[in-house]
């Protein structure tokens, strides 16, 4: 059993990329599913391992690819930060693919159904990758093998538009992808490293004689990784991504995908730069709370006059990425703990809401706010979810989003910016309007005839959003894995500091 | 439950109702079954929260804590005496609203009945739940529970109107709890460190004056259940609801938990020493007569009878506010009477008026000539609230109007004093017509031409109901209602006669 415990870090990666191989070869979409579901199955055991392992001993877990020593051979290092992360995203890949099933069956030729799957799991290897890598360049290569699956998975919507809009994040995602690249190799001309353990330690000496390629290669990637992670203005892709992206690749990737570029940009500021760069002289935590604040209100009001119920859904990520940013650039305990917090709640909850639209799609076929009047009635049990999931959206006390924004008013507080307690609060009333306005159409209006004949899902659908749903009053109350985790990772990665 | 302690019966208070509520869509089938479910539960909840009374008097402070859920703050309950007073009330006026839920609902033939007692049930867990809180984030949670139970009670008519009103209730009550109760809350907790209501306060020597009344000012306008100018207009939006719900919960469980929560905050967490010390409260007082004379102007124009009551609810609860504000024992304790009183008059008015809908289906003063006469129970009934809203004796009206005179005299505060008076004379001249024309217009020669108007505006009502009440032949209302309003008739008087229960919770709030 230790022996097997040894290799848990690359056996997160390998059953993932080894169930995508294997899902290339079948034929059928059954098959397919069966073999994501055992990969997906088996994931977040692996994530829940390392944290456990983590958090028992307080070291980080170090594992070299092929025995070659880190810092030449690639190193998977797993701390508390990306044990988290890793078991927010296999979650998400284990609640998921019991609805795969069904709503991929409706959405995709069938003929097309396995390579779905083949993409569904490179995607998810990929993400995976990118959190548990200690190489800059490997993440590098994890980010492109998420990033094409992720291409692949949009463009096999329903809609024509998914065509443009995967072409559209295809640019927008290259780009992103090439300043993170540059910046890498700005650093390994200064170091001659790529292990981000490793440059945080060279940094510091080289920093004295090559400050501006090194500050260079911080505004390379931050960029970079701000495309990825849709930081606002460098969202646009995402709504349309969102909106005709199939309703499981969509629910599954606003989950993920986001969150593992913010780790990727929170390990690079926590763990390299912020150890040798004196970024208190910098206005980077002022530009990163300013675009933060610009993400909760903009995007806010486009979701709030958005007729497109996933796009509505795709504008309100963007506007609680802000959250999450603004957390981190606070960077105190309270801050980080809240971004990370809201990583968590945010990953369920936006999950749970778009598998609401996604059931309601695989009933009705529509999409547009209106053509869903009155489907309260006819769809009650998933109604009810969304409009649960909504209130965590908006951070009603009792449900997990009041945890994150506590913990985020509370760091704007220690800050030394009281008003910013108020702009997370003025920004919270405009999801309340957003989430209202679904909620006043799905219940007061009378049921089109379209809609009719919609009762609710089949269970394999009904029953991961149920357990979302529930997951988000459940976290509202008992926070010990969010907000304990989250502070023992704010605590590692600050150290001494407040 | 006669050998239950203080801890169980305070965990069964907040669990009857919500079991209640789970059993209630059971019997959606069976209506009767599911009306004795609701009585059932009212009656055990009710004689739960009284059987703490006992403990409570002797000094017990019944206390649970639950899960951590931000860094050092917990989900808590405990009782003290203020929360025994706003537990009671809300409790025992459930089994009468009940009873006249039933009469009401199947008079008017009123859809969804279901859900409505449902969300009933959850809205009277969420004021237990306020009654019972702790601390700040435990009564912000139940506060809005609260808010989200009651919004699907205000918008039950599903018509356009309804949808519009529920618009202003939840963007007005979520909009102020977030916006402003929530920072306050939180800028609390940063400070105290603590939201614990501790007698005294949490405040003392932590903030400079300026910042002590600013933060006030976001609990005061933040609370916007305690409907205080200008976050009251959630209030008369909140009429188009069912009068069950206008009665029990936007005249005293809703609205109560605003003046209760603002007086709580007052007392448990700045601590009036720690107020009437810094001295920059002057705009609390102002802000809660403002409330009280020009609520009382408006409720003077409106014809319709439910707005009326409406606007003189937010004109009765800055009584409760002003109590808070005149920061003296005293005062607190004729606010603390008050919460009382005025739930037992106001509900007995909005059940009048019901009464007089259900019956009559006339809901504009101006049609109400002689009315006395054809509802002679409701009548008499709604004369005695209105006489407890005037604040004469022997209604428990009086009451809290005298412990707050003598609070503002005893510390020679004038504008307390001068507001009191003007606003019973205004709450006169709005009432006092009503009961007039009642009692002593004929109904022989002006009845045809409001009859008329009636006609023309509850016609659509008619016409569903018209086959069983005619506008114009019509006796008193069915007799769950009846029995309902006369009860609350008698709980008014009651309550002039023998004070005690809350006096002494009262008394037992000021002591340290």
């Amino acid at each position: 059993m230790s022996g097997l415990q040894e290799h848990l870090p690359i056996l997160q990666i390998l059953v993932p990329l080894f169930g995508a191989i294997l899902t290339a070869f079948t034929r059928r979409g059954i098959t397919a599913w069966a073999i994501a579901a055992i990969a997906s199955g088996i994931a977040p055991f692996i994530s829940a391992g390392l944290l456990i392992r983590v958090l028992e001993t307080g070291q980080p877990i170090s594992y070299v690819m092929g025995s070659w020593a880190a810092p030449w051979g690639i190193e998977y290092r797993v701390d508390v930060l990306n044990a988290y992360v890793l078991l927010i995203i296999s979650l998400i890949g284990l609640i998921s693919i019991p609805y795969a099933r069904k709503s991929v069956a409706t959405e995709i030729d069938s003929h097309k159904q396995p390579w779905f799957y083949t993409m569904y799991l490179l995607c998810l290897a990929g993400l995976l990758g990118i959190v548990i890598t200690g190489d800059a360049f490997n993440a590098f290569v994890f980010l492109e093998i998420s990033s094409l699956a992720t291409y692949t998975l949009i463009a096999l919507g329903r809609n024509r538009r998914a065509l443009l809009s995967a072409y559209q994040y295809l640019i927008m995602g290259t780009i992103g992808a090439t300043f993170y690249i540059i910046g890498v190799g700005l650093l390994y001309v200064v170091t001659g490293t790529l292990n981000f353990a490793d440059l945080a330690t060279k940094l510091g000496p080289a920093m004295a004689t090559h400050n501006k390629p090194i500050l260079a290669a911080m505004a390379f990637m931050t960029v970079g990784i701000s495309l990825k992670l849709a930081l606002f203005p460098l969202h646009v892709w995402l709504p349309n991504a969102y909106a005709y992206a199939p309703s499981f690749a969509t629910a599954f990737l606003a989950g993920t995908a986001t969150k593992a570029a913010i780790y990727l940009l929170a390990r690079i500021y926590f763990s390299v730069f912020a150890v040798v760069v004196p970024l208190k002289e910098l206005p980077v935590s002022e530009v990163i709370i300013a675009l933060s604040l610009a993400a909760m209100f903009l995007a806010s009001i486009t979701a709030i006059f958005e007729q497109n119920a996933k796009r509505m859904l795709a504008y309100s990520s963007v506007a609680q990425i802000g959250y999450i940013t603004l957390g981190l650039a606070l960077a105190n305990k309270m801050g980080v703990a809240g971004g990370l917090v809201h990583m968590f709640n945010h990953a369920i909850m936006k999950t749970a809401l778009f598998f609401a639209l996604g059931a309601m799609a695989y009933r009705t076929g529509l999409g547009q706010m209106s053509s869903l009047a009155g489907i309260g009635r006819k769809m009650p049990i998933t109604t009810a979810a969304f409009v649960v999931a909504g209130l965590g959206l908006i951070g009603v006390p009792g449900t997990a989003g009041f945890i994150s924004k506590w913990y985020l008013a509370i760091g704007a507080i220690n800050h030394g910016w009281t008003w910013l307690v108020f702009m997370i609060v003025l920004s919270s009333l405009l999801a309340v309007i957003y989430i209202g306005r679904f909620v006043e159409i799905a219940y007061f209006r009378e049921p089109a005839p379209e809609i009719a004949n919609a009762h609710e899902p089949p269970a394999s659908m009904l029953a991961p959003l149920v357990i979302l749903a529930a997951a988000t009053i459940y976290l509202g109350f008992d926070t010990r894995l969010t907000g304990g985790t989250a502070q023992s990772i704010a605590n590692y990665l600050l150290g001494g500091a407040p | 439950m006669y050998d239950a302690t203080p801890e169980t019966l305070l965990i069964a208070s907040l669990v009857i109702p919500l079991i209640g509520a789970l059993l209630i869509p059971l019997f959606h089938r069976h209506p009767n079954l599911r009306e004795t479910v609701t009585l059932i539960t009212a009656g055990l909840l009710a004689s739960v929260v009284w059987s703490l009374y006992g403990p409570v008097m002797a000094g017990a402070r019944p206390e649970l804590v639950g899960p951590e859920i931000v860094p050092g703050l917990s989900i808590a309950l405990k009782v003290e005496p203020l929360g025994m007073i706003y537990g009671l009330v809300a409790s025992t006026l459930w089994i009468v609203n009940s009873i006249y839920s039933i009469g009401y609902m199947r008079g008017n033939n009123e859809p969804r009945q279901t859900s409505f007692y449902v969300c009933f049930a959850v809205a009277i867990a969420s004021a237990i739940g306020i009654a019972f809180s702790a601390n700040l984030i435990t009564l912000f949670l139940a506060y809005e529970i609260l808010t989200l139970s009651t919004y699907p009670l205000v918008t039950h008519k599903a018509t356009d109107e309804a949808r519009k009103s529920g618009r202003t209730y939840l963007m007005l009550l979520i909009g102020t709890s977030m916006v402003l109760l929530l920072p306050a809350i939180i800028i609390t907790a940063a400070v105290a460190g603590t939201t614990d209501f501790t007698p005294g306060g949490i405040l003392d020597g932590k903030l400079t004056p300026v910042l002590l009344s600013g933060l006030l000012a976001l609990f005061v306008f933040g609370i916007g259940k305690a409907a205080v100018m200008p976050v009251h207009f959630w209030l008369p939006a909140a009429m188009v609801a069912p009068t069950p719900v206008s009665a029990l919960l936007h005249a005293v469980a809703v609205v109560k938990a605003g003046v209760f929560t603002v007086v709580k905050v007052v007392v448990y967490i700045f601590g009036i020493d720690t107020l009437r010390q810094s001295g920059a409260t002057d705009w609390f007082l102002w802000v809660a007569s403002f409330t009280i004379i020009v609520a009382s102007l408006i409720a003077l124009r409106q014809d319709n009878l439910k707005k009326r009551l409406a606007y003189s609810t937010v004109s009765q609860l800055s009584y409760v506010v002003l109590g808070a504000a005149i920061l003296t024992p005293l005062s607190l304790v004729g606010a603390a009477m008050h919460i009382a009183a005025h739930a037992c008059a106001k509900i007995t008015l909005f059940f009048a008026a019901g009464s007089i809908y259900t019956a009559a289906h006339k809901t504009e003063i101006s049609e109400l000539d002689g009315i006395g006469h054809k509802m002679p129970w409701t009548m008499s009934a709604f004369t005695i609230g209105a006489l407890a809203m005037i604040g004469l004796p022997p209604t428990a009206g009086f009451l809290g109007k005298w412990f707050m005179l003598q609070g503002a005299a005893g510390s020679a505060q004038w504008l307390p004093i001068v507001v009191i008076v003007i606003s019973t004379i205004l709450n006169a001249l709005y009432f006092l017509p009503i009961v007039h024309r009642a009692f002593f217009r004929g109904t022989a020669t002006t009845s045809v031409d409001a009859g008329a108007v009636a006609a023309a505006s509850v016609g659509a009502a008619s016409v569903r109901d018209g086959e069983h009440h005619h506008h114009d032949d019509h006796g008193e209302a069915p007799f769950p209602i009846v029995l309902a309003l006369c009860t609350t008739a008698l709980m008014t008087l009651a309550l002039f006669f023998f004070p005690e229960v809350p006096m002494n919770l009262a008394n037992a709030m000021i002591q340290r």
